[in-house]
């Protein structure tokens, strides 16, 4: 079982937003002493998808979770927007994918990076995006 | 006898004055470091000049007719000049609600007899103070947003040196994160910089780059194809352990684009690439000459 040690949320509206949001992933990443790589992947991974939340989804929060399981401590990170959601999942999560002009790895990759990935999205209604990373995965 | 609040301060203009640089100087914000008594004074003497002066000819609760803009004016002027010299809100609120203590102190002591006046004029000056204490916040705002708007200007000006390392070599240390702005202003200094100076090699330096993600990764590359472009070889140097690792699992591909670990090993390529040799100098070659 996953308890939530600590909640933290965070407005993403501008792209001012995004270097605030990876400062404050790290503080808390630094805080249950995870290690530096795992940091940067998970900063790395917060990163993508808080611009695709900005680029697609007009902004939206992120929730910052501490968490544990036993004796596992890890940052669980919650992405929620309003914007248009995506039709297709299967698609979004293609690497190489993009209905922007980016690379299209924001999804695939930032999935790659982390131990706990999911993706739900509405069509009208938005996307939330789930990932987590324990400390020593 | 129908009262006069305007006559009553314009007469106690004096006593208002006094009391509030009473109530100023007593206050323990004051900061006699950022601003004289003598400085202080002549504000606070112009705008209580100018306050008493309107309340006899304008509208108390209507700050947007044009003849407060004089007093509107002051007020600005002072809450800008504060907002640069480093006053803290708190400071700059103290000067205004100070004033609206100084002018309820003067009412009071001048209505003596019929309480119903005083509070009819004193929610008048209140309302006007609140106003104005308004004005002064958004004013004083703007003059810190203004401050944030030059240093952030500043920032992105001096974040970006072009510095010319060898003949023909150009090192460009990138340093916090690179976004899209940051991207053009890189890219135009350096493609400038490789027009002027005609080199042939560029090395971005990542080094204080904190996170690569995929978009970090695409100005990059734009970054090096561009360079390409104009004739001159990008080498990618400061790429950290962690970031290299990242990047892997991102699904980056950068195999184009020569990538070495330290600004060192960079300037080493540069230097094999244009034929040049950093040697130690060595003894026994003299050695060998006389012997």
């Amino acid at each position: 079982m996953i308890l939530s040690l600590s909640k933290d949320n965070i407005e993403v509206v501008r792209e001012q937003d995004v270097v605030l949001l990876r400062n404050r992933v790290k503080e808390v990443a630094v805080k249950i002493k995870m290690g530096l790589l795992n940091q940067t992947k998970l900063i790395t991974a917060a990163s993508e998808l808080v611009r695709n939340m900005l680029r697609y989804g007009n902004g939206g929060t992120c929730l910052i979770e501490v968490v544990s399981r036993g004796r596992d401590n890890g940052v669980r990170l919650t992405f929620s927007d309003q914007g248009p959601g995506i039709a297709d999942i299967g698609q979004a999560m293609r690497d190489g994918f993009s209905t922007g002009k980016s690379l299209g790895l924001g999804l695939p990759g930032s999935k790659r990076l982390v131990n706990e990935f999911d993706i739900k999205s509405k069509v009208g209604e938005g996307t939330t995006v789930m990932i987590l990373k324990w400390a020593n995965g | 006898m129908s009262f006069n609040l305007a006559k009553l301060l314009e007469k106690q203009k004096k006593n208002i004055l006094e009391l509030w640089m009473k109530n100023q100087l007593s206050d323990e914000g004051l900061r006699e470091d950022l601003i004289s008594n003598e400085e202080l004074r002549s504000q606070s003497e112009e705008l209580v000049s100018s306050i008493v002066a309107n309340l006899g000819k304008s509208d108390v609760s209507n700050l947007d007719d044009e003849s407060w803009s004089p007093v509107i004016e002051i007020l600005g002027g002072i809450a800008i000049t504060r907002a640069r010299q480093g006053f803290s809100p708190r400071e700059t609120g103290r000067f205004v609600f100070s004033l609206k203590e100084a002018l309820l102190e003067v009412l009071q002591k001048e209505i003596t007899n019929d309480p119903a006046l005083l509070f009819q004029e004193s929610v008048k000056i209140n309302k006007l103070m609140d106003n104005l204490s308004i004005v002064t916040f958004e004013t004083f705002i703007k003059g810190r947003e203004e401050v944030i708007l030059r240093q952030t200007d500043e920032i992105a000006e001096i974040s970006t040196p072009v510095i010319r390392v060898w003949d023909g070599i150009l090192a460009l240390p990138i340093i916090g994160t690179l976004d899209s702005q940051r991207t053009q202003i890189v890219m135009e200094n350096l493609l400038q910089e490789i027009v002027e100076t005609g080199s042939s090699i560029a090395i971005l330096d990542i080094s204080g780059v904190p996170a690569v993600d995929s978009l970090v990764a695409q100005h990059l590359i734009k970054t090096v194809s561009a360079t390409r472009l104009m004739g001159a070889e990008c080498i990618i140097s400061g790429i950290r352990p962690e970031i290299a690792q990242t990047v892997v699992h991102l699904g980056i591909d950068l195999s184009s684009i020569i990538t070495k670990a330290s600004l060192a090993s960079a300037l080493a390529y540069a230097f094999k690439s244009l034929k040049l040799e950093v040697r130690k100098q060595s003894l026994n070659t003299n050695h060998r000459q006389h012997g």
